[in-house]
């Protein structure tokens, strides 16, 4: 794996809208417009500055396929040189990120957006129960439906309960990784549970949704878009902020039955993306870890190495990733108690702390900061180590 | 109200020897004639070898639970009496696993390693739908 990418290319700006029950778009092409708008004046940019469009496109988008293309369309850009519709489910903001470094170093492109937006929440009254014929469900067409087997939710609990058998989690270290990350979230204002405490007690009192998920071990659906803007080190330094360098990248794909996936694809991605960015797991400062649900969290722990396998447990218990733990993570409280953008969120929030501008959530150290993205049921992953100084 | 029927999957072209299979009481799982792996469901290849090739085989519906969970959310109407219900994943003796339910058992004493075997619920002419009942070792 050539070294050749560290520090050679740099976000140089943050756009996002308004998150969670935000009506202020009829879809998701609305949402992604404004998070791209918001990340060139961020920037010191302008939409003609744009020669590269990357997007991954939600549950929601109205043409998914060609995501990219209408997006260029709806927005008048003009003459890109890179364009392409991404989705390997939540790492790939991250892998989109990549995808801009490597284009920009191989002088394709100089000034890529990369863009999530949904908008799965509808006015005025959520979806009710779903109906329709069980082959609507897919997977060998509809027999999961049959047994009452619907959603993603139930899809990670089957891999949580084998996590719980063998390493003997509890239900008690899951309720500490919402907690922890409610604590940050009372201290980020743009948070959808800010000024909103959570005791353990309060934890197991939230309703079941999928043993042994209750609510808040669940992450926010949210409506809204977040972009950023990736350029050359050389070209961020005249820009508006200090650049967040790219020191180090990496994805991680693991293959498999989802259900015996107890190691994710973090520990691939971390090896090429750490041997990238010539860092040890010691040098980080912070981690934003991709959190659809809180066991995502404790898994995730485990396969970066901050704990041992089937430890991750054990390592959240006593405040370690909260406000003054040891190891701050998702400090402006995560997809489980801020907004929910896939691996868009975990992102936004390492920007912010590398560039100082985390208010009262602020880590003393923000030197070095770990992004990860993941999908299809710990099937996907991607690694981001970035850097305030090349 | 009258109550809403649970989904009954459809019987495809690629899954009708599942469907023979189970309305003659036998649990059928994929065999790739290639390299002889066993799967389930069907798939349009073999993902060890590649071979388009594979026949329905019958296996004994024995069983363990490998893992659960527990639907407390309505998701579908049909299933709206009976939260919160678990739905399991049986790895049968040969190897493939299964997702299921298991019936005769409240969901909270359904444990991960216990054993269990096959038996058939009538969802419609065409569909006898493979569940399973815990059984002694």
């Amino acid at each position: 794996m050539s070294t050749d990418l560290r520090a050679k290319c740099a976000i140089a700006g943050l756009g996002q809208t308004r998150m969670g029950r935000n009506f202020d778009h009829q879809s998701a092409t609305g949402f992604a417009a404004q998070a791209i708008d918001l990340a060139l004046e961020d920037a010191g940019l302008k939409r003609t500055d744009l020669d590269g469009l990357l997007v991954n496109p939600g549950l929601t988008w109205p043409d998914a396929t060609m995501a990219s293309f209408s997006l260029q369309q709806a927005m008048g850009l003009r003459d890109l040189t890179l364009s392409a519709t991404m989705n390997i489910g939540g790492a790939t903001a991250a892998a989109m990120i990549m995808h801009a470094a490597h284009s920009i170093a191989a002088g394709m492109a100089k000034v890529v957006a990369c863009v999530f937006a949904d908008a799965p929440l509808k006015p005025p009254a959520p979806d009710q129960a779903k109906t329709g014929s069980a082959a609507a469900y897919g997977f060998a067409r509809g027999l999961n439906a049959a047994y009452g087997q619907f959603g993603v939710n139930a899809m990670y609990a089957f891999v949580a309960q084998r996590h719980m058998h063998l390493y003997g989690t509890k239900q008690d270290h899951l309720g500490a990784i919402a907690v922890a990350q409610r604590q940050w979230a009372n201290l980020n204002p743009a948070a959808q549970f800010h000024d909103t405490p959570m005791s353990m007690a309060d934890y197991h009192a939230s309703r079941w949704v999928v043993e042994p998920f209750h609510l808040f071990d669940c992450c926010l659906v949210s409506n809204g878009g977040l972009a950023v803007i990736v350029t050359s080190a050389e070209q961020a330094k005249t820009l508006k902020h200090p650049p967040v360098y790219l020191l180090g990248m990496g994805q991680g794909h693991p293959g498999g039955d989802p259900v015996d996936t107890l190691v994710s694809g973090a520990p691939l991605a971390k090896q090429i993306a750490f041997k990238m960015a010539d860092i040890e797991l010691k040098d980080v400062n912070f981690a934003e870890l991709y959190d659809c649900y809180t066991f995502t969290v404790l898994v995730t722990l485990e396969d970066y190495g901050f704990c041992k396998k089937g430890e991750g447990g054990p390592f959240v218990e006593n405040g370690t990733i909260g406000p003054n733990g040891s190891l701050p993570v998702n400090t402006g409280g995560g997809e489980l108690s801020s907004f929910y953008m896939w691996g868009m969120s975990p992102v936004a929030e390492a920007i912010v702390q590398m560039r100082g501008e985390a208010g009262r959530r602020q880590v003393p150290r923000h030197d070095i900061g770990l992004v990860s993205g993941n999908g299809g049921i710990l099937s996907t992953h991607s690694t981001l180590v970035l850097g305030a100084s090349a | 109200m009258a109550s809403v029927s649970k989904p009954i999957p459809s019987v495809t072209p690629e899954m009708a020897g599942f469907y023979e299979g189970t309305r003659r009481g036998q649990l059928m799982v994929r065999q790739c004639e290639g390299c002889g792996e066993l799967h389930f469901p069907a798939h349009s290849f073999c993902s060890s070898c590649m071979s388009a090739r594979a026949k329905w085989v019958p296996v004994s519906g024995r069983g363990e639970i490998y893992s659960y969970n527990i639907m407390h959310q309505v998701y579908h109407p049909g299933f709206a009496t009976e939260v919160p219900y678990a739905v399991v994943v049986v790895k049968l003796e040969e190897g493939p696993k299964f997702v299921s339910n298991v019936v005769g058992i409240k969901p909270h004493e359904i444990r991960i390693g216990m054993p269990v075997e096959v038996t058939f619920e009538k969802m419609s002419d065409d569909v006898m739908l493979p569940k399973f009942r815990p059984r002694a070792t």
